[in-house]
């Protein structure tokens, strides 16, 4: 089953030289790919555009099947696909981990006991339970990061879309959250400026040359 | 505030379970923000000395139940003063009465002087009881406590936006400043000084409103919809509701000194 599926996307930012000029790519169930390319090459756009944060200027984006194109089509799309921010800073914005993990399923309308047992749950499958009742801002880079990705999963998504995950990690974070990535039965789309990385988790990969994966 | 006091880390469960400020620590956060509206209310309608005197007593006393530490909470209570300091020695001034002595043809009146009095033990019994009784929450906690007495969830939302960017702003804006500094930058007073400020402050407001778009995002990501979820539970125990009694019959009986 093909999950998402980008056609020949154009998008530029206003006032500036396109960034996305036909770009295209297709991500399989269970399929691991990664995307390399310069700074500003416009890769995280290409997420924000899978997820309807951004709205491109030609182009088709379909996933699970389904032509998206308006705000609505996209609230499916989200709970099946889960993004991780480039910025953890971003992404964590409740007060405690356990607040920040519970948003997405009370979102999805799980009852306070039932988005309690998923915070555990993730919590246990990352082995993060001591994190539990922590306060976000005071988290450590390495913490931030593994929190974020367990406030993702904790929506059960069908794939992940990782931008730069590995961004100011130390190598022993970073082995265990590509260890935690392994295990994950979700298919995976990955944005890293770290090679070795890409190879590890996703040596399917693309190149994001002048507005087009190559 | 007393956040600020002691800057060590606390997480959530250990300021609820295991809170350090004594009696008071342990009680319900709704009932101490009741609490403590309750006693500024009573405080502010208080119109004689010794009533007064009484109240800041109350709040004296909560404060050594509190096991705060006392000289830097005074102290703080102080830098409160400063922003009235010059009402208070202008009201002698501007009230009209028996005059107690003259500055440059200027009468200063009796009135004046205790109108000073009253207006400033007021306001140190209402901060100090606030300080201690709100004070000593973790903020989160206060969040979550105004949320559970239905305060308007915009405003709830907006303290606990503040309280989670708060410090990532701070980051922003030492590192901004040691950006500066580094390359030589000194304050003055001068043109450039002002202008290099101006681009510090336009910057941050800058990035803080790119910061909050792709926030949005996030949480647009994970299914928002307008509303936010709070978890925390609270429990009245019977040792609130005799602080709650207590503490009224205290406000009481300040307002019966004040009538006698």
């Amino acid at each position: 089953m093909t999950i998402l599926k980008l056609e020949d996307i154009h998008f530029a930012y206003p006032g500036h030289a396109p960034v996305l000029d036909g770009a295209s790519l297709q991500l399989e169930a269970g399929q691991r790919l990664s995307i390399a390319g310069p700074n500003g090459a416009g890769k995280s756009t290409l997420f924000h555009i899978a997820l309807g944060l951004q709205a491109p200027s030609a182009g088709r984006v379909t996933v699970f099947g389904k032509e998206r194109r308006v705000e609505v089509d996209f609230h499916e799309v989200r709970r099946r696909i889960g993004l991780v921010f480039q910025d953890p800073d971003d992404q964590l914005f409740c007060p405690t981990v356990a607040e920040d993990i519970a948003f997405g399923p009370l979102n999805l309308g799980r009852s306070k006991a039932e988005a309690l047992a998923i915070v555990d749950k993730v919590l246990t499958d990352l082995s993060l339970m001591h994190l539990r009742d922590r306060i976000t801002h005071k988290l450590s880079g390495g913490e931030k990061r593994l929190v974020t990705l367990a406030t993702v999963l904790a929506m059960e998504p069908e794939a992940l879309l990782l931008d730069e995950p590995t961004n100011a990690l130390d190598t022993e974070n970073e082995t265990r959250l590509l260890d935690i990535l392994l295990g994950l039965p979700q298919a995976i789309l990955l944005v890293s400026h770290a090679p070795a990385f890409r190879e590890a988790l996703a040596p399917d990969s693309l190149e994001l040359r002048n507005g087009r994966l190559v | 505030m007393a956040h600020a006091l002691e800057p060590q880390a606390k997480t959530l469960a250990e300021a609820t379970s295991d809170a350090p400020y004594g009696v008071i620590g342990d009680l319900d956060p709704r009932i101490r923000i009741v609490m403590a509206c309750l006693f500024a209310i009573v405080t502010v309608a208080l119109a004689t000395i010794p009533a007064l005197i009484s109240a800041l007593s109350t709040s004296i006393g909560l404060l050594l139940l509190s096991r705060l530490p006392i000289r830097r909470t005074l102290k703080r209570m102080a830098m409160m003063d400063s922003f009235i300091i010059f009402m208070l020695v202008l009201l002698p001034f501007s009230m009209p009465g028996e005059a107690m002595f003259t500055v440059f043809g200027f009468p200063a009146s009796w009135q004046g002087l205790w109108k000073a009095i009253e207006i400033a033990l007021t306001a140190n019994a209402v901060i100090l009881s606030l300080m201690v009784l709100v004070g000593t929450m973790e903020p989160v906690t206060l969040g979550h406590a105004l949320h559970k007495l239905r305060c308007p969830e915009v405003l709830v939302h907006l303290l606990m936006f503040t309280i989670r960017y708060i410090e990532v702003l701070r980051e922003e804006y030492l590192r901004l400043r040691s950006a500066m500094k580094i390359r030589g930058f000194r304050p003055s007073t001068n043109w450039h000084t002002y202008r290099s400020f101006g681009y510090l402050v336009g910057m941050m407001l800058v990035r803080a409103i790119e910061r909050s778009e792709r926030i949005l995002g996030a949480m647009k990501c994970r299914g928002f919809s307008g509303r936010l979820m709070l978890l925390q539970d609270f429990c009245m125990t019977r040792r609130d509701y005799v602080f709650a009694v207590l503490f009224s019959l205290v406000c009481i009986s300040l307002l019966m000194l004040d009538f006698l």
